[in-house]
């Protein structure tokens, strides 16, 4: 792929990005930082890159690191998103034991959509 | 372009899956709009990703699996663990810190993407590092490793392992304009001496360290408020550095995901500055610091009213309307559960409790909003201040709970006031005023607040949560 066209892809990505993104009410900001943390987490992709021809300890050592940080992001991102969205879609629930049950089902690297539980409407 | 490409017959099939997970990430986000369907929208976000992942896994070329599932298996524990035990409290932290290892991340890709040109096969059949790697690896390392260090120093401070006033050398500017130089003459010799294996090693190593440093000496300075528009730019810097990666390694998942989240970053960015009445250059050159023309000293007693719970308590109950201001001071006494009882038991009487949120509210972009909603508010009763500004008029009570600034009838009347234009609650707006506050002492920004002389205004001194309990108390024996 030539630069201009991966530049293409950037700036019209770019467009989209501020027109889905402007209209997320300040009420939903936080969830939205800590999703966008999660998709930050795509950077897993560079690490796995990377570590496929890594061919000394250096490189190895820092692809494990690249792949780890990655990984947190995504994981833990996607994770704690749930978890607050949780909150906001529970308006209705009629105090139900204090002690909430684990968000979610997201297994290991992001995976399943989360059974969405939100749906109470 | 480079070897991932050319090690990618199915190259149209990856490209392909990549189309779908970003377009998941847009659609998610896009979700992400009300929060009936944010939730849905982070489950297709993550679904996406697991696609995107998967596709990559699935590539020639990709080895080390030792490595790879020791990396996923032990972030996935991480990030798991994480994510079940940060309080909501401290989610500007957790941002702050995930923002900083995804700049990490970029950094240390670039850095084993550059070592690969230089030591791999690659030179010797192109001679040198072709610019269209080297830019976006250069721009995606030195970016990166700012925002990790950056982002590690702002998680310092609001974790409060150092101390969150600003902190600068004299001379700040010219270092931090100095480094800024350093790392472009790095790039300059870089670019010009690209075949030269032996030197650029050690001046691209050099320009890791001096982008560290920068990215320390930038947030340092920064004062604990101004923490929401630090951390929403750190998170535009982070995107980009991806997408500069994604530049780099010929990876269109990464340049899309990278945008996305630099544009989130920036709309953050901006809405943060605004609603704080600052430009982002204020922010990053100037703490707030500077001296503020000394209208706030607390030189003549000016005459104020004040009542205890008990009163307050009284006044709430027979008002038909009542609006909530919350501010930083309530997430800080942890009274958002104490102030939810205070409406049920209002909303018992036949009261109607809404609650205003200013932009700043909390220490990141909407976070007094998740605090709230963490304490069972239900998001219909979050109103933005545009929204409710309105209706303050026709409000009997309105309550304002550790929050100062974003109600100071100043920064609408008084030009000579620092913060003069800064959107506001008009608090003052309403029939009666209850300001729950420690003490009559200015807020961050040192400014003397008029809401609190306001002959409608009332005083209840206290911690918040303490306040509010003993209304709620109150409330109950009437």
């Amino acid at each position: 792929m030539d630069l201009v066209t991966e530049i293409t892809i950037l700036a019209l990505a770019a467009f989209v990005g501020f027109e889905v993104i402007s209209k997320v009410p300040a009420t939903l900001h936080t969830p939205l930082m800590s999703q966008t943390n999660a998709i930050h987490g795509i950077v897993l992709l560079g690490g796995l890159i990377v570590v496929g021809y890594a061919d000394s300890t250096l490189d190895e050592v820092i692809g494990f690191v690249a792949i780890l940080f990655g990984t947190i992001n995504i994981v833990g991102g996607f994770m704690v998103t749930d978890r607050m969205l949780e909150m906001f879609g529970t308006k209705k629930k009629k105090k139900p034991p204090a002690t909430a049950e684990p968000a979610g089902a997201e297994a290991a690297a992001g995976e399943a959509p989360g059974t969405p539980a939100g749906d109470s409407k | 372009m480079t070897p991932l490409a050319a090690l990618d017959p199915a190259g149209a099939a990856v490209g392909l899956l990549y189309i779908l997970a970003f377009s998941l990430f847009i659609y998610g986000i896009k979700l992400g709009t009300h929060p009936t369907t944010a939730r849905r929208g982070n489950g297709l976000a993550a679904l996406g990703m697991a696609i995107a992942v998967a596709t990559t896994l699935a590539q020639k070329g990709i080895g080390n699996w030792g490595i790879i599932i020791a990396g996923i298996v032990i972030g996935s524990l991480i990030g798991a663990f994480a994510s079940k035990r940060v309080k909501m409290t401290e989610m500007p932290q957790m941002v702050a810190l995930y923002n900083g290892l995804g700049g990490g991340a970029i950094a240390l890709i670039a850095w084993a993407e550059y070592r690969h040109w230089v030591n791999g096969e690659n030179l010797s059949f192109t001679g040198s590092v072709p610019p269209d790697v080297l830019i976006p690896t250069l721009l995606a390392m030195v970016v990166g490793s700012i925002s990790f260090w950056g982002s590690n120093v702002a998680f310092a401070k609001l974790q409060e392992l150092i101390p969150s006033q600003p902190m600068g050398l004299p001379g700040q500017k010219l270092i931090n304009g100095a480094l800024l130089l350093v790392l472009l003459a790095g790039g300059v010799y870089l670019g010009i001496n690209n075949d030269l294996a032996d030197l650029s090693q050690p001046v691209f190593i050099g320009m890791l360290l001096v982008a560290a440093v920068l990215g320390t000496m930038v947030v340092m300075p920064i004062g604990g408020a101004d923490m929401p528009v630090v951390i929403s730019l750190l998170n535009a810097f982070t995107g980009l550095s991806a997408a500069a990666a994604g530049i780099a390694l010929d990876n269109t998942a990464l340049i899309v995901g990278g945008t996305l989240v630099g544009s989130s970053g920036t709309i953050l960015t901006l809405e943060m500055a605004t609603a704080m009445n600052r430009s982002v250059p204020s922010v990053l050159f100037a703490g707030f610091g500077s001296p503020v023309a000394g209208a706030g000293g607390d030189q003549e007693q000016r005459p104020h009213q004040s009542m205890g719970a008990q009163d307050a308590a009284i006044q709430l109950a027979y008002a038909d309307s009542v609006v909530i201001v919350p501010g930083y001071g309530l997430a800080v006494a942890q009274a958002q559960h104490a102030v939810r009882e205070m409406a049920d038991e209002l909303e018992k009487r036949g009261v109607r409790v809404e609650y205003a949120i200013h932009p700043v509210a909390g220490r990141m972009p909407g976070h007094m909003n998740v605090l709230l909603a963490e304490a069972d508010v239900p998001y219909e009763k979050l109103r933005e201040m545009d929204d409710i500004n309105p209706e303050l008029p026709q409000t009997d009570v309105c309550v304002v709970i550790g929050a100062n600034d974003v109600t100071n009838p100043a920064a609408k009347t008084d030009e000579s006031s620092p913060i003069y234009g800064m959107p506001i609650i008009e608090a003052g707006e309403a029939q009666q005023c209850l300001v729950l506050k420690r003490s009559m002492s200015p807020g961050f920004a040192g400014i003397d607040n008029d809401l609190f002389y306001d002959p409608k205004t009332s005083m209840v001194f206290g911690d918040a949560k303490a306040i509010v309990s003993e209304i709620v108390q109150e409330l109950g024996k009437l």
